[in-house]
This record gives structure tokens, sequence and C-alpha cells, in this order.
């Protein structure tokens, strides 16, 4: 009951104050969804079934579950339920305004940054976060930018007091980005913006290899501490994932035929517009892409100018394990047509269900979370939304329940309220 | 008495030559002896050609040219048998002698707004005052090349500002004296697009903004020019002076080609424009504006295309071309379209002979040829009594050659340039002993094989069967071989001079050291070696597409009959959404929907199962255009996006394939006044004209916040700095704007006579544009955010007594919809953009709805070719946030813009008579899953997804073509570039220019 008073309480000021939705409880009851069409997010549906969680976990997911082992039940009315989606790649939390640098901390400074942490920037009562969970946004991969190794990469969930409390797994992923083999000119400064062969091309790609081999050999008695050498150990050892950034199809083959020589075992490709011209390369060393995401334009003036909605179900089609990259123009107010984007995919030669998994289980696999995400099975996270209509079409993306590890989310905005503030100004 | 007549007149000719100079050097002297070149063909002017004619030639003039002169007694002859005089060539657009200035370094945090010139136009790239005789200083070497490759005289002027000042026509004579070889120190006005870089003054920033300043300054001269102005304007001043010489723009590309020739004919200044080598893809336009050109040869180099990775980011426009430049002479000279010929815009002046020769084997006519380097230019400088052909009187500039001179093989043996010589190939030491023979000397019989003897000779020799080393070497008439027998470690050095007769025989010292006479075996020598005539590979030129890129159409495609059977129709009307309805499209606009029967009048699309829509309308859009902003005020309504359409950005067939059929082509929004915008309809592959909607509303486009305050770059020098400054520019300008239609409503009221008596008001462009506005001729959609702002905008149109048209992004249009609303000023805003600058953080997805709801006409727009090309699913976000019906929802992206266009009578739903834009979706049109399949606009199809596949079959085909030809150039040894850029830059309303 307190609790209760304590939310309503908090509910009316966050009216007036525009702060961010009070994130949500411990999951005390449990629930039951039931009378919904359960996407279980590996491909299959269940029509007409019900879930059940509790504590957090789902102990039931089928056609009908046991009423009476549920404190709260939600009849779906035939409604949809999905496992909340889950954004790779993402800066989520790291920026907040763009154009005001002092908000923004996705990008720091330097050339070789693993020991450089997206976790401990990330704003947990960022307004853009918030208004990711209306549309099912519930997980993200959070990462840094710029320079040749970024940083590492940190997973979060998206109700979270802080930090620490959003974190799902920690340092999770270095993030490399190739060099470039082509450059152009600055034409801002009046140069040629010709398309070239970058002639540093080779001299960068020698620091990335002196860097590793640097770093591979420190690990072997870490002595003095190097902090970016050190940061390097998890991606030697196994436990932490390389994530390739490439998008042209020179990079990807140098960069994969790079990592798998030093013996990297866990290795992404991220982005991967050049992809579809090696699916066989990358088949054979079973190399997952985070692909780009189909809202951009193609590359090159001559290329299938669907050619950006094509290339997942190119790569799926192949055999390959396919998740959707967020980054781009506007990435993070954008991560949350993230579902959209999925439904583009769908729209040019994906399974509806198959496109679904490239938002979650998929991602799930590739970031290493499937044993308690990315997809509604019995012990798993009870992470998850209910929405009106199939959630990757716009027109039925309407989230009526939304839960994080069983915890009851709040569906309201920023945005929210000033619609609703500013609705009933004009209704009276 | 022919003689006599000639040596009477030939003095009143050089009245002015230095006679009056005095002498310190020497006793005075003149020579008055006359040349004469016989027994040449001749080719007197294009088309003109006299066999074994004579020149005769006295101080620098031609005085008699023709068949068996009477030569007088003082002339020097010189046997031209055999040989070829063509009059030397005239470049008009030349730098010789001139530097380029040195760029002004920059003006520090914050640009330059004002001019650093006092006396002078308000503008420092307007030079009309320059006068490149000041800076200019003869070249004999750059003089030298050009004589090589055949001209004698050059129109040269300094390639900087947009009105570069006047040139100067001089004769490349390195023997004549400066006042003789000068021609005209005024000769033509240049002009180009580009600015000064002399000043760092900001305007204009862009190419619509360069044309708008010229039209601005011809405007001013004209005013200027009926005196009564009281400041002194240097620069209009020397213009007016000016104003008769020939004017001569510099163009840099196929596109400012054709805006030069417009904004020129638009003035009254009749230009000759230097355009681009690329001009074949615009000829017809070319030709109906009367254009008149001056072609550079610039064809490009084949790409270098060794490596495959990089060769799939070329595109197949760049690729073409390669292929079709070379057909670019002929094709203007197959429209009409009358063109000089330039030398300039080559890398090296070594291109220019072989790429004329190109041509000629691409179809230009080699009278064309000739004409364009001779009379062509005289005509254009208005200077064809002195030069262009070798008539009499004119300059005695001529080239002697070995044969016709457009024939691969021939050689210019001399550039006469006012009756000096100038000798570009001996023609003495050019015999060609190329040939096996054997050389007898002594004992010894060398067999000897010469090639290339014209040119790098190369000789092989050997003594019994055994190679010996040469060094052979062929000058001025001389033979000289050194053989070196590295067995016997001996060498012999041998002589020739060779004579008509080629070679027979020479001296020289043999193996041993001894003098010797040598002769050549008579029967073996001039054996022919089998020659390697380097010749330019010819290739068809790859067919010319509408536009001449990918995706591009082999002809126009044309409208069509259509009947579009059991579609789900959204007819934006009263009737609503109907079921398995037919729509039939006669000529190009919809006839008739209901229940229609096949007809074989008209092709019938099966559309069961499928959903057929209007057009998507994009109210705001940066594609199709060379430039978005002119940045360099903050007020900038006197340019136009209608001067830079850019009719082939691939963005526009892509918006073709989500459906959209209009754009208003807005201009940015770096200032608080914008430029007018262009509406256009998406027929790819057509001109710029038709482009353009004929006769729709004109626009323009205002903007507010933080960019017209350039919060978020490095500037602080620039009015205005804060929200509160925007007003007031845009009260400032308002007010003028009235007091101007005051000042010229009063003036056109007075009578013929008053008139004559007063001066007339100035002519300002900006002034009439913004007195359109008040006059509510047109219609403003402005670049808004926050609530202050939009409220301020309406307030300030409310006091000027005119409306605002749109608010276009309008993202808190949600707080202050019911002003609007009472307004009349519709809302054209992104679905759900937000947090990307501050203005933007209360931006919600909900704005449509809400703005809807209270009764303002909305629409969802783009401002990006990405988005641009899914309004469909934008629009679907109406109906996710804020439950706005889909029917609604869809007109957001067809119906709404197509009203705030003003457009809704002729686009914008499927009723009858409108036009036949429409839009066939696999599934509903707002589903993510839904693709346009077909897009149709006034009946014609411009988009048909089942024909992509195809199409890009059909891209990869030809590009396989032309790499292999330029696989194949490369293998031959020709020079290779660096493959360009295959992606054109993205426009948005913050791209700065």
């Amino acid at each position: 009951m307190k609790k209760y008073i304590l939310i309503l309480l908090f509910v009316g000021t966050s009216y007036s104050l525009f702060s961010q939705q009070t994130p949500a409880d411990l999951q005390s009851q449990s629930i039951v969804i039931y009378n919904a069409h359960i996407h279980i997010g590996n491909g299959d549906i269940i029509k007409n079934g019900s879930i059940g969680f509790k504590n957090g976990i789902i102990d039931y997911v089928g056609l009908k579950a046991d009423m009476d082992n549920y404190q709260e039940t939600i009849n779906a009315n035939g409604k949809h339920v999905y496992p909340g989606f889950i954004a790779t790649n993402s800066t989520l939390g790291l920026a907040e305004v763009d154009a005001v640098r002092a908000t923004r901390d996705e990008d720091e400074i330097g050339d070789f940054l693993p020991h450089i942490r997206a976790a401990i920037a990330y704003d947990a009562e960022s307004k853009i976060i918030e208004s990711m969970r209306p549309n099912g946004v519930l997980i993200a991969q959070v990462t840094p930018r710029g320079g040749t190794i970024s940083g590492s990469s940190s997973i979060m969930q998206l109700d979270a007091w802080n930090w620490e409390d959003a974190l799902i797994e920690n340092d999770e992923g270095i993030h490399l980005n190739w060099p470039n083999p082509y450059s152009r000119g600055r034409w801002w400064l009046g140069e040629d913006p010709t398309l070239k062969v970058n002639k540093n091309y080779s001299t960068s790609v020698k620091k990335v290899s002196t860097f590793f081999e640097n770093a591979q050999v420190y690990n072997k008695n870490q002595i003095p501490v190097h902090l970016p050498y050190q940061a390097m150990s998890g991606v030697f050892e196994g436990n932490t994932t390389l994530y390739l950034h490439a998008k042209d199809e020179k990079q990807i083959v140098d960069g994969i035929s790079y990592l798998k020589k030093i013996g990297l075992s866990k290795i992404v490709l991220v982005g991967g517009n050049g992809a579809v011209d090696q699916l066989d390369f990358l088949k054979e060393n079973n190399i997952p892409v985070i692909v780009s995401r189909p809202h951009r334009l193609p590359d090159n003036e001559d290329d299938d100018p669907k050619s950006a909605f094509k290339i997942a179900s190119q790569l799926v089609n192949s055999g390959l394990l396919v998740s959707i990259d967020v980054s781009g123009s506007m990435e993070r107010m954008n991560t949350r047509n993230l579902p959209f984007y999925a439904g583009s995919f769908a729209a040019y030669g994906l399974d509806k269900e198959i496109a679904l998994q490239l938002i979650t289980l998929n991602s799930a696999k590739i970031l290493g979370i499937n044993d308690k995400l990315g997809s509604l099975e019995v012990g798993k996270h009870a992470t998850l939304f209910v929405s009106k209509g199939d959630a990757l079409d716009m027109r039925t993306n309407i989230i009526e329940h939304a839960f994080i590890s069983g915890r009851k989310l709040s569906l309201e905005t920023h945005q929210t309220e000033l619609w609703k503030r500013y609705s009933k100004k004009f209704q009276e | 008495m022919k003689k006599l007549l000639l040596i009477f007149i030939l003095p009143l000719n050089f009245l002015f030559s230095q006679d009056y100079f005095p002498t310190n050097s020497g006793v005075k002297t003149k020579e008055l002896n006359h040349k004469a070149f016989t027994n040449a063909t001749i080719i007197i002017s294009p088309g003109n050609v006299i066999t074994n004619g004579t020149l005769l030639e006295l101080d620098g003039t031609i005085v008699a040219i023709g068949k068996d002169l009477i030569l007088p007694s003082n002339t020097i002859i010189y046997d031209k048998s055999n040989q070829y005089i063509y009059p030397s060539f005239i470049d008009l657009n030349s730098n010789f002698g001139v530097q380029t200035p040195k760029r002004r370094s920059g003006s520090g945090r914050s640009a330059q707004y004002e001019s650093s010139r006092k006396g002078y136009y308000w503008n420092d790239h307007i030079l009309s005052d320059y006068n490149t005789i000041n800076d200019y200083k003869y070249d004999n070497k750059k003089a030298k090349d050009l004589r090589q490759i055949g001209f004698g005289i050059v129109n040269t002027h300094r390639d900087d500002g947009i009105h570069r000042g006047t040139s100067l026509l001089v004769a490349l004579s390195d023997q004549s004296s400066e006042s003789e070889r000068l021609i005209s120190n005024k000769t033509a006005e240049h002009f180009s697009f580009k600015k000064s870089v002399t000043s760092s003054q900001s305007y204009p920033g862009s190419v619509m903004g360069a044309m708008a300043l010229i039209r601005q300054f011809y405007h001013d001269l004209d005013w200027y020019s009926q005196g009564g102005v009281k400041e002194k304007d240097l620069a209009i001043e020397a213009a007016i002076k000016n104003k008769s010489l020939p004017k001569i723009f510099l163009a840099d590309d196929k596109l400012n080609t054709l805006r030069a020739v417009k904004v020129g004919n638009e003035m009254g200044l009749d230009f000759t424009v230097v355009a681009s080598g690329q001009d074949y893809e615009h000829v017809d336009e070319l030709k109906e504006n009367n254009a008149k050109l001056i072609l550079p040869l610039n064809f490009p180099k084949p790409y270098d295309v060794s490596d495959p990775l990089l060769m799939k980011k070329i595109n197949l426009g760049q690729l073409k071309h390669w292929s079709q430049a070379p057909m670019n002479p002929s094709v203007i000279e197959k429209a009409n379209i009358p063109f000089a010929i330039t030398s300039s815009k080559l890398k090296s002046s070594k291109e220019f002979l072989s790429n004329l020769r190109k041509a000629i084997s691409y179809g230009l006519t080699k009278n064309q040829a000739l004409a364009s380097l001779t009379t062509v230019p005289a005509k254009i400088l208005k200077k064809e009594n002195l030069i262009g052909t070798l008539d009499k009187g004119k300059l005695a500039n001529f080239i002697v050659s070995s044969g016709p001179l457009f024939n691969d093989d021939t050689k210019i043996y001399e550039n006469w340039v006012m009756g000096k010589p100038h000798v570009v190939n001996n023609s003495s030491s050019t015999i060609d002993i190329d040939g096996n023979y054997k050389f007898n000397f002594g004992d010894n019989v060398i067999s000897v094989e010469i090639k290339n003897s014209k040119s790098k000779i190369l000789a092989k020799a050997k003594k019994d069967s055994v190679n010996l080393k040469t060094k052979a070497k062929y000058n001025e008439g001389w033979f000289y071989l050194t053989l070196i027998d590295e067995k016997n470690k001996a060498y012999a050095q041998l002589n020739s001079k060779i004579n008509d007769n080629g070679l027979a025989k020479g001296s020289g010292v043999d193996f041993n050291g001894n003098e010797i006479i040598w002769n050549v075996d008579s029967d073996e020598a001039k054996k022919s070696v089998v020659k390697k005539v380097k010749k330019s590979n010819y290739y068809d030129p790859a067919p010319l597409t509408y536009p001449n890129k990918a995706y591009g159409f082999s002809t126009r495609p044309l409208s069509q009959n259509t009947l579009f059977k059991n579609a789900t129709v959204w007819t934006n009307e009263a009737e609503g959404i109907l079921k398995t309805t037919d729509v039939l499209v006669i000529d190009g606009k919809i006839a008739e929907v209901g229940n229609i029967e096949s007809n074989q009048n008209y092709v019938t699309i099966d559309a069961t199962g499928k959903h057929l829509t209007t057009g998507i309308v994009d109210e705001h859009s940066h594609l199709g255009a060379s430039s978005i902003n002119e940045g360099g005020q903050n007020s900038s309504a006197e340019v136009s996006i209608e001067d830079v359409i850019e009719p082939d950005d691939i963005g526009l067939y892509r918006d073709l394939t989500g459906g959209v059929t209009t754009i208003q082509i807005l201009h940015g929004s770096a200032n608080p006044i914008g430029g007018r915008s262009a509406i256009i309809k998406l027929k790819w592959g057509e001109t710029i004209d038709n482009l353009l909607i004929q006769g729709s509303d004109p626009f323009i486009k205002f903007a507010l916040g933080e960019n017209v305050k350039q919060s978020n770059w490095s500037s602080f020098s620039r009015f205005p700095q804060t929200r509160m400054g925007v007003e007031q520019v845009f009260v400032d300008y308002f007010q003028r704007a009235k007091e101007y239609s005051k000042e010229w409503s009063n003036f056109n009221s007075l009578s013929k006579r008053q008139k004559s008596k007063i001066k007339r008001p100035r002519y300002d462009i900006e002034m009439e544009v913004l007195s359109e506005i008040l006059d509510g001729k047109r219609f403003i959609s402005c670049h808004s955010y926050v609530q202050s702002e939009i409220n301020m905008l309406i307030k300030v149109a409310e006091r000027f007594g005119f409306r605002i048209n749109t608010f276009t992004h309008i993202l808190e249009g949600y707080k202050v919809a019911d002003k609007m609303a009472d307004h009349g000023v519709g809302g054209s805003t992104f679905s759900d953009w937000w947090a990307y600058k501050n203005e933007v953080k209360d931006a919600i997805p909900y704005n449509g709805a809400i703005m809807h709801n209270a009764g303002v006409t909305v629409a969802f727009n783009s401002d990006d070719g990405e988005m641009s090309r899914r309004l469909n699913q934008e629009a679907a976000k109406a109906v996710k946030y804020g439950g706005v019906s889909e029917e609604e929802a869809w007109k957001f992206v067809t119906l709404n813009p197509a009203k705030l266009l003003h457009l809704d009578d002729r686009i914008g739903s499927i009723k009858v008579g409108k036009d036949a834009d429409l839009v066939l979706w696999t599934d509903h049109p707002m589903s993510i899953y839904s693709q346009a399949e077909i897009t149709m606009i006034e009946g014609v199809v411009y988009y048909d997804s089942n024909k992509i596949s195809d199409q890009i079959a059909e891209i990869d085909k030809e590009k396989r073509t032309l790499i292999g030809q330029m696989l194949i150039e490369k293998q031959n040894g020709s020079a290779t570039q660096a493959p360009p850029s295959g992606i054109k830059r993205e426009f948005h309303c913050e791209t700065l220019d």
C-alpha cells in the first residue's frame, strides 16, 4: 500500500517536473498474461497462449497456464506478446542532445582505447532512454564510438536508477574500427573529394596489428600495469567479444582474416554493408553480423535503391547469425525505431518471425545473453511486452504493458506527458 | 600595277607601329622586305582552300594571297611545296601571362560580411574595374607551348572573381615588342560563379547567390547609368564603360554552363560560355537558349580499373563520361550551336592536338574544328577584320604543316606569328629514314634497322649476326650512329648529312679508328619496317540515356493510358477508401474511378490485392539541387533554388522508388530570410523546365531558431545571434519592402513625361521578392522549432497584413496549435525526430496528431534524402502516436502537403480531372511490409519495381563493357586517373552552400 502511495506521489510530481519515470520495483506478485499471441523470439508463435512469470523469471509459456498459480492475471484479448527488443551497437545514455557538446559522452579522444568503458557514462535517466520502452526496446548494448579501438561496451536494461542498476553484462565487448582502405578528400577544406585508395591503409593496419601483438604478449605476465593492454585480456582469453566494425568488403576480409590469424574466437562483424559480396567467407569463418540498419542510403549511386533493405535476407538466407546495428544518423533517438528496422527487413524477403529474431534471440546470442534474454522460454527473464498488434509495424506497435525481469514498467515518458498536457489544454 | 597598289597601301597599316620611338642602339633601320610562301596548299579560311598558292607577307601582315601572285622584287621566297598553311588558332579562354592571385588568409573565427574595397561595388567578388593588363607579363615558355599546338593569339584574363574585369589580346610572337604583340588591352569582360580569392567576403556562398549577384549588379548598373546616384561606384563605372565588350563566362560543370547561358540571356549580356565538356547531355536546352559556347577538349583519361574492389564504387555515369566526352564537340556541332574551342582545362597542352583529332574521329567536322579555332573566336571578339583567316590585310599568323592539319600523322613545322617565324618541328630533319640497311665500309657489312626516325630514333645493328650496341641520333638533318662491339672492345662512329634521297652514304671512323667513307646498299635501303602508328582507339560512345547515368531511360518515357483494375483505392476524397475499384488514366489525368471495362486502348494493370494511392508529396526536401544555402548574408530572398536544380540527382530516383511524386526543394535554414524554393515533380530524365510544376504558386523559405542565430558553429559576428534579433530582421526587411513597394508604385503612377524628369527607384531583387510576400503573391514556408518564435512570426506577419503559409519542422507546434489554427498556417513536421538540437528537446511524436486535432493542416516531411523514400511509413506513425485515423494519417503525406503547396486542385487525391500521379502499393500503403510497385506521374510510369533487376543487370553489363575498354587503354599504355567519388553529398537544412 505504502508503495502505491509513493508511486502516486511520484507520478504527480513528475508530471510537473519532467523528470524521468521512476524505475519499477522488483516483481512481487506473480503474473500471467493469457489470451495472447506469443512471439517466442526463436521463430515460433503460440497463438492464443499464456505466459506466466514469477520473481522476474518466466515459469510458463504455452497454450494454457494454470491461472490459480498467479496473483495477477492480464487478459491480452488477442493481443501480442514479444520478448523485449535488444538494440545492439547503440549509444543510448551516452549523449542526450546531439548539438550540445556538453551532453555528449560517446567519443573519447585517442586511438586505442579498450580501457574506455561505456557503462560508467551511461545516463540511466536519459529522456531518450525512457522513450525506448513504449516501442518495446528494453535492452541495449551501450557502445562507445570513435578511435581505432573505441572502448568496451556493456549491456544494459533500460529501466534503472543508475548505471550499476542497469548493468546486465559488464564490459562484454571491445570495439575495433578497422581502418578504411579508401579515403576521400575533405571537400569542406577544398580538397578533392574523389575516392582513392587510402595510401595510409597498410600503415594503419600495421598499427592495429602492433597493438594487438603487444597486448597479446603483455597479457602473458601483465607487468607493469598497462591499462589499454590489460583491458584486452578478455579478448585473448575468449571471454570478451571482439566487435569488428567494418562496412567495406575489403575491410571485412582483412579484418576478419587478421583477427582469426591471431586466434580470436569471439568475433562479431558490425556494419557489414559489403558483406553480401563475402557471404561464403563469413559463413566459413562463422561470423555473426550486426548488419547496418535499413534506414540508410545505398553506398553507391548505381546500387539497387533497395539494397539497404535487402541485405538482411541475403545474410540470413546464407545461414549467418544476424542482428541489427542501430548506429547512424541521429542514432539515439532513432533507436526506438528498431522494431521498424526489423519490419523493413521483413518487407524485403525475411519471414516476419525471423525478422523478429534479428532484434531478440539473435541479438541475445551475439551478445552472449541468450541464457537469460532474447526469447520467451521458461527459465529466462520475463523481459517482454504486450502490443496491440504486430510490433514490427508502426500502426500496430502500440504497447500496453512492458516488463523487465518481471518488473512492470511505466510506459509514460517526457513526451507522453507533454502530449497529455497539451491535448488536455486544447480539449478544454 | 597590283604591286604598286600594294606598296602604296601598306604604310597606312603601320601608322601606329614604333616608327616614332627614338633609337639609341645604332642607326635607325626599318626592314620592309616581303616574304612569300609559295607552292603551298593554303586554307585561307574553313572551306576556302587554294592549292599551289602563295601567301605574301610584309611587316606582320598578309598583303596578298592567291595563285600566281606577282611578287615584289624584295621578296624572300619560302618554298612550301607539299606543305599546308592554315591560319593560327585563337584561344579565348587563356590565363597566359597572368598569375592567379594568392588566397587571402582566413579572417579568423567569424565570417566577413562587409566588402573590403571602398568606392567600389558592395561585393568584393565583382571586380569589373580590374584590367588584366595591370598584372600581365609575357611568358616565353608558355607562348612556346601554345605555338607548338597551333595557337597564335590568346585572349587572356585573370582567373579570379565573379566579375573578373577585362582581358587582353596578345599575339604569341616572342620576337615582337610588347607594344607590337599586344593587339588589344581590353578585349572582353570575363565572368564565373567562383568568388575572388582576394577577399574573404562571405557572400555569395553558393552558385545561386552568384547568379543573383550578377543579376543585381546589372540592375544596379542600369540604375547607376541614369545618373544622379550620390555614391561613387568605380566598379559600376568600369562596367558601364566596358558594356559593349564581348562577355565570356567560365562555367565549371554541365549545369553551370546552362545556368550561365540562362543568366546571360535574362540580363541581355550575351555570354559566350566556356562550357564543361559534358554539354552533350544538355544539348537541347543549350540550343533552346541560343547558347554560344567555348568547348574545352578535357576528355577524361580512362580510370585506373586495376582494383576490382574499388571499381565497384565507381558510377556508371562517370564511366560513361569517359566514353562520351570525345563526342561533345560533334554533338554541339550537329545541334548548330556556335562554338569556339579552347586549349584550357587540359592537364597538359600536349593533349590538345591529339584530343582535337580524337574529337574529329568522333564526328567533329574538320571545317568546324578549324572554324572553332579561328573564325569563330575572331568573331566572338569582334576582331574578324584583323584575325581568324588568311585574307589580305589580316595579321600574318599562320601554321605551316606537313599535311592536312587534322590528320593523325601531320606535324606542325612552323607557326608564324605577326610575320615572325617560330619553328615547331624542323621540316628538313624529318625525312623519314626508317628502314633496314646494310652499311658497307671496308670489309664490314653491318645490318642496321632504323625505327622511329621522326621522333625518338632507335637503331639495332648486327655485325656477322652478332648484336652490336648502338647509339643513334638524328637532328637538324644530320644522322649519327655509334656502334659498339663489346666483344672486341671496339667502336665505330658514323655520320651522314641526310638529303632528300634519304640515308645513302656518309663518313666516320671504323672499328679500328680509321677515317672512312661508307655507303648503304641501295637494294636494301628503305625496305620498310612495319610502322606502329600509335593511334588512340576509337570506341562507339556509350548510348546517352535520360538522365545519363544509372537507371536512366534510353528514351524519355511517354504517358500511357492505363487502367488499374480491382485496386483498393485511397481516394483522399469524401468517398474514402474504395475496395475493388478501377481507376482509368487518360492523357496523364485521372479519367474515371469506378467499375471500368478493360479495353485494348489502354494498358491494364491487375491491381487485385494491391492498394492504389495518389503520389506522396514531400513539402521539405533538399534533393535535386546543386546548392541549398546561401549563407553569405542573413537575408537571401534574391536567390532561388529554381536556378540550381540538379535534375539527375539519384536521390530523385530513390524517392520515386518510395512512391514520392512531388517535392518542394527548399532553401536551407542558414538565414532568417532564406531563398525561393522550387516545386518539382520527379519526372526522372526530364529537363529542368519539365521538372518544374508550371504555374505553381511561388514559395520562399524562412527560418528561425538555432540555425539562423548560428548557435551550433563558431560564428559570433552575424546579426542576429538571438531570437530577439531574429524578429528584428523580419520587421526591418518587411518595413523596407513596404517602403520600396510604395516608392515604385508612386513612380509607376507618374506620366511618361514626369517619369523622365526624375530618377527611377533602384530595382532590388530581394525587395521585389519580399514585396510579393506582402502582396500575398508569394508564400512562406518557415523552418521553426520552439513556440516563442512560432508565435513571434505569426505576429510579425499579422502586423504586416499577410499570412504565413506553412511552418515547417514546427516541432513545438503542438504548444501553439490554437494560435496556428487561428492564423490559418499549416504545419509540416517530422513524425518522430527530436533530441538532435537543444531546441528540439520538447519535440514529441504526438505533434502531428495534436495540431491535426486543433484544425491545423498537417503534413509530415522528410528534410532527408533517406527518410523521404519511406514517408508512407512516417505517416503510419501518426496512427501510432496520437491515434490519428489511417485515412487522415495518409493525407499527412499526400493531400495535406499538396494543400500547403496550393496544388490540391491538381494533385493530392484520386479524383477525376486531377493529375494521374499514382502509386500502386503491394500492400496497405502505411504497412511496414508494403512496397511501391509502380510510381506514375501524369500517366508516365517512372518506376516499376518489377523491372529493377533487369535495370541493374543492364547497368552491370554496361559498366563491364566500359571497364573492359579502359583495361585495353591501360594495356596500350594510356595514362589513367584515379577513379572519382561515387557519392554525392547529401544536403540537409544546415548544409552551408
